[in-house]
């Protein structure tokens, strides 16, 4: 027990801190020093996933010092491959193919240990289906409430999102200790994945048991490049009106232009297209330097996923559908036409 | 092995067809005279363990499908649909119009409720449209220790009444997990089709009980973390560029620099 006397006497002391202490960090750069960021990165098979250094790129706009995190069985080799990637100072990595399956029962308590050994400021991973199954897990084991799918970083506390399906834009602003934050792929790009030297270092294995386990995956194989970060994109919608004419109509077109193949929820509802196509508010997100879609009228949900490529282009034969609003080349026409013959002239 | 228990957290939103725009002041969505809905991907959720009920897909059947929402007075109506489509009862955690609690602060209530109800399976949207976080199943599924299967096309249950096995939609395809109850899923697109409420269901449903209770009941800290500073109308595409024929398109497409 404490006497009234012995309180007052406390109180003064912490005023004294209070003033003793440091004076407020006035500048920016200043402050960028006692940031430290973590990129949790993904690995496939013992290779690095690309797809996932947007990470860094968004811990280097943070300032500060950047760590990346990557675990799963004979993980030297990834973590020998995140060392290089440009601007990482320090790699750690977990060995232990129990986290090679991405189950974020076990992996969610690893990245916390990590988190609280290295008090961290900033945990930042791609929006990608691991980063969200993971991260609000993450999230919610360290009480902080998490930041999804950011388009843009203001200051250390500050990030942009796009809300109602990318018709609002929002700024909001952290007041958690620790910022855990989900990036939007297309608005960070891969960040070098030469030109750094990174120390390396084994994290902690906190051994964590899954209640869950992986059965099995189907991947849908495809020699095009990847969806969602493919440099053109050419996507089909309900007017191809079968799998067979989608099959036939867009992916010569897709092979002509080196693009990746996308497709409306129409068209992957009604079977056209695989689910893993779908590009919209609930499927992917893409920005691409050139989107060409023909069939797809542009609903909302569709516009979510599209709307930030670089060019837009439609074949649609109603000349009132949505996405002439939004397509900087417009062609009012049949797409069994008009598709096969811009494949023919692309050729040629 | 005891029947599931099934909870279904509901969210109202603004309609999926409606066009959000944003206020004068800039600081949300106008809401006001503006269509809401449920949250599409709640529809499901709920379809699902109805269906799991209809066609005894678990061996010891389905004891309580319990719905619940957090947020305005008008909320009770998505837990009318929730209870004509299904639904046995409901929670209403009633809120003023936008001042919803962050996912982390339903996660917390929702993980109140299920200690309280004895839930064994929880079953959410992988994402509300408006907010579009995508984090309320995973943050309870950390709260509780639970197995979690996210963004779900297909769910069975084993013979034995433990083992749950869920298709998930992944980047690149699907997955296929196996967890054991209790369990948090999470449900995709492609999980179901969800039915319309008939009216004498609906009729029903005026009968069954709403639970009303207030954010402090459940004794939980749902402060918020995130301060909205700001909300924008997204800079505005110059579209409407029509070309004549194919011809034209590819040469507006090669002087933009796209092929």
């Amino acid at each position: 027990m404490i006497s009234r006397s012995g309180i007052s006497v406390l109180r003064q002391a912490r005023t004294q801190l209070r003033t003793a202490g440091p004076t407020p960090v006035a500048s920016l750069s200043a402050l960028a020093r006692l940031l430290s960021s973590l990129a949790v990165l993904e690995q496939k098979d013992g290779k690095l996933n690309h797809g996932s250094l947007g990470a860094i790129t968004a811990a280097k706009k943070l300032g500060g010092s950047i760590t990346g995190f990557v675990a799963g069985g004979n993980i030297k080799g990834v973590a020998e491959e995140a060392s290089k990637v440009s601007g990482i100072e320090k790699v750690i990595s977990v060995d232990n193919s129990a986290y090679d399956k991405q189950l974020p029962e076990n992996y969610a308590p690893l990245l916390v240990e990590n988190i609280k050994k290295g008090g961290y400021t900033h945990i930042i991973m791609g929006h990608t289906a691991f980063g969200k199954s993971l991260m609000p897990r993450v999230a919610a084991l360290l009480d902080v409430q998490q930041i999804s799918d950011i388009t843009a970083i203001e200051d250390e506390k500050t990030f942009v999102r796009p809300i109602y399906a990318g018709n609002a834009i929002a700024t909001v602003e952290s007041s958690d200790n620790i910022k855990i934050i989900t990036i939007r792929g297309t608005a960070f790009a891969a960040a070098e994945a030469e030109g750094g030297s990174a120390s390396m270092e084994d994290g902690v294995d906190s051994k964590a048991e899954s209640t869950t386990e992986w059965v099995s995956e189907n991947l849908a194989k495809s020699d095009r490049p990847d969806l969602a970060t493919a440099g053109k994109v050419v996507s089909g919608g309900r007017g191809l009106k079968s799998k067979e004419e989608f099959d036939r109509i867009m992916l010569p077109l897709a092979d002509a232009l080196g693009a990746a193949v996308g497709a409306s929820r129409a068209a992957v509802d009604s079977g056209y297209a695989d689910n893993s196509l779908q590009v919209g508010q609930t499927g992917k997100v893409v920005a691409p330097q050139l989107y060409l879609c023909a069939g797809i009228s542009g609903a909302i949900q569709h516009l979510a996923g599209m709307k930030d490529s670089k060019v837009i282009a439609a074949i649609n034969k109603d000349a009132d559908a949505p996405i002439f609003q939004v397509a900087d080349v417009g062609l009012v026409g049949d797409l069994f036409d008009k598709v096969p013959e811009l494949t023919e002239k692309l050729n040629k | 092995m005891s029947g599931l228990r099934i909870l279904v957290p509901v969210k109202r939103v603004i309609d999926y067809a409606v066009k959000p725009r944003v206020n004068k002041a800039q600081t949300a969505v106008e809401t006001a005279g503006v269509k809401h809905s449920m949250n599409p991907f709640d529809e499901l959720s709920i379809e699902e363990s109805v269906r799991i009920r209809e066609k005894k897909t678990y061996p010891s059947g389905v004891e309580d499908i319990l719905a619940f929402s957090c947020g305005p007075p008008k909320s009770a109506d998505i837990l009318r649909t929730a209870m004509a489509m299904g639904a046995d009862r409901s929670i209403h955690v009633e809120v003023k119009e936008g001042e919803e609690p962050e996912p982390l602060g339903v996660a917390k209530m929702l993980k109140a409720v299920v200690e309280k109800e004895k839930i064994n399976l929880v079953f959410l949207g992988k994402q509300s449209i408006d907010d579009d976080a995508g984090q309320t199943g995973q943050m309870l599924a950390g709260l509780l220790g639970w197995g979690q299967a996210t963004q779900a096309s297909k769910v069975t249950f084993d013979g034995d009444g433990k083992g749950v096995t869920v298709e998930k939609e992944v980047d690149g395809g699907t997955e296929t997990v196996k967890g054991v109850l209790p369990m948090i899923i999470t449900a995709d697109l492609r999980l179901n089709e969800p039915r319309y409420a008939s009216l004498p269901n609906i009729m029903k449903a005026k009968k069954k009980k709403i639970e009303k209770m207030a954010a402090g009941d459940l004794g939980v800290d749902v402060g918020r973390r995130l301060k909205t500073l700001k909300v924008i109308e997204p800079p505005p595409r110059q579209g409407g560029g029509k070309v004549e024929d194919v011809d034209g398109m590819i040469s507006k497409l090669k002087e933009l620099g796209a092929i």
